[in-house]
């Protein structure tokens, strides 16, 4: 079954289409990666699926419910963790993670749980107490995640999520996605390539707002005849002229 | 729930940041022990402490402005707003998640500004507290301000314009520092259809009992809280929507 089936859309900004005409389907727990350059509409791209923008033509639909006509049915089963760390820097860890539970509705009880539950998965547990705002990018990233599946989101956008972090930051938030990987459906925004090939069941390539090639790594090696993925990246997004 | 959940971070972040207590209590004390000193060397009657305690107060609610502009424009600039726009929460979470927290910060700065003047030999009577009461349409129209600022401004813009700007407006246009008869003119014409001097007049006329010139300093004031808020709610509305 398909978590998300998008079909024909297309976000303009006055003479400059950012997103065009993109049809897609992302099956229920797949981790799928979209990549592109600067400016390819990744980013736009998930700021309308998570209805934080509205499309200028097409509709997506997402576990049936729609963007255009049903935002609010949509935001209760996602979850975003956007590509600035959008943390409370003046809380704690466990008060950021007590802030998204009483956004979410849950009772005290709930929300204690919730926040523990999250602690753990997360090993926050030495940063429980200090303020997000001292933290390491890595940790705050990771709280970002924490916070964004707090709601229990079918699905999840992670935009650019390892976007400035060091070699071990980075492959310690590897493990913890890939440890959420078929509990939920996952849409992963990225500029390095090594990521999505290591991470996504499948990929989607983005360039000047269109989609210019779909499937899994190989598929996408063998499409552009290359070994390496990264110069399958590169041959493909030369190839197609904007 | 949301809104309580939303106030209670924000009433947090304010409070923890050290600015808060610099300014928004430690300045307007200062500044009334200062002038205080200067009326005990050289009797000035716009600087006795029944007149200078009320006005002060007004002064120091002008940094409730800032102080919500700042937490705004931040939220703004680190996506953190935009994680929430994902989230079930409603634009009127937002704007009062936003504003009911200063509330109780401004009474309180009230009642330490009050304190300080009964320390230095302000009279105590029943009036004193109506005078704190009446702060609420005041505080109003500052964090009215505050919410129409955060919305459009960044974070450098708001130290400017709320920091510098707003609070030398309040003092020098407020009759605070010098009786505006003295300059007369245009600046007194101009300082008599802004707020702040009303602001000012209002407090005073409430704690010396003089009830027929409460209402129509009142009015002035209600009418640019109202004013205040109502571009406030659009400007934040509108960039919602962006």
């Amino acid at each position: 079954m398909n978590a998300i089936e998008i079909k024909g859309l297309t976000k303009k900004y006055g003479s400059l289409t950012a997103v065009r005409d993109l049809s897609l389907s992302i099956r229920k727990g797949e981790l799928f990666s979209l990549l592109g350059v600067n400016g390819a509409g990744k980013t736009t791209t998930v700021k309308m699926l998570s209805c934080l923008i509205k499309p200028t033509d097409g509709d997506a639909f997402l576990l049936g419910k729609s963007i255009r006509e049903d935002g609010t049915a949509v935001k209760s089963v996602i979850g975003i963790s956007p590509q600035e760390t959008a943390v409370a820097m003046g809380l704690s860890v466990k008060e950021n993670l007590e802030l998204m539970c009483g956004i979410h509705g849950f009772s005290k009880e709930k929300a204690a749980a919730k926040r523990d539950e999250m602690i753990t998965t997360f090993h926050l547990h030495e940063i429980a107490d200090k303020q997000a705002g001292k933290l390491s990018g890595g940790w705050q990233r990771r709280l970002s995640i924490a916070m964004a599946l707090i709601g229990e989101p079918q699905i999840l956008f992670l935009d650019e999520p390892t976007l400035g972090l060091d070699v071990i930051a980075r492959s310690e938030l590897w493990d913890t996605i890939r440890q959420l990987k078929s509990t939920v459906t996952i849409i992963l925004t990225t500029h390095y390539m090594e990521e999505a090939e290591a991470l996504s069941d499948r990929i989607g390539i983005m360039k000047s707002g269109s989609l210019i090639a779909l499937g899994t790594a190989d598929e996408i090696k063998k499409q552009a005849g290359k070994d390496k993925f990264e110069d399958a990246f590169i041959a493909l997004v030369r190839e197609v002229k904007a | 729930m949301r809104i309580r959940t939303f106030a209670a971070r924000t009433f947090k972040e304010i409070l923890r940041d050290p600015l808060t207590l610099l300014f928004g209590l430690g300045f307007p004390v200062v500044l009334i022990l200062l002038l205080s000193a200067i009326q005990a060397n050289i009797p000035v009657p716009l600087f006795a402490i029944d007149r200078l305690a009320p006005g002060m107060t007004v002064f120091g609610l002008a940094f409730m402005t800032l102080f919500s502009a700042t937490l705004i424009s931040k939220d703004r600039e680190s996506a953190f707003l935009t994680r929430l726009y994902a989230t079930p929460m409603t634009a009127n979470d937002f704007i009062l998640g936003y504003t009911l927290p200063l509330l109780p910060i401004c009474l309180v700065q009230s009642i330490v500004c009050f304190a300080v003047g009964i320390l230095l030999g302000m009279r105590i009577t029943v009036n004193l507290l109506f005078a704190v009461l009446f702060t609420v349409p005041i505080a109003l129209f500052f964090i009215g301000l505050g919410l129409l600022f955060g919305s459009i401004l960044n974070q450098k813009q708001t130290g400017g314009i709320c920091g510098a700007l707003l609070t030398n407006l309040t003092a020098w246009l407020s009759g605070i520092w010098f009786d505006l008869d003295l300059v007369g003119g245009a600046f007194k014409a101009v300082a008599k259809v802004l707020p702040f001097y009303h602001a000012v007049e209002l407090e005073k006329a409430v704690f010396a009992g003089r009830f027929e010139s409460i209402l129509p300093h009142l009015l002035w004031v209600l009418g640019y809280a109202a004013l205040s808020m109502t571009i406030a709610v659009l400007l934040f509305l509108k960039q919602m929507k962006k």
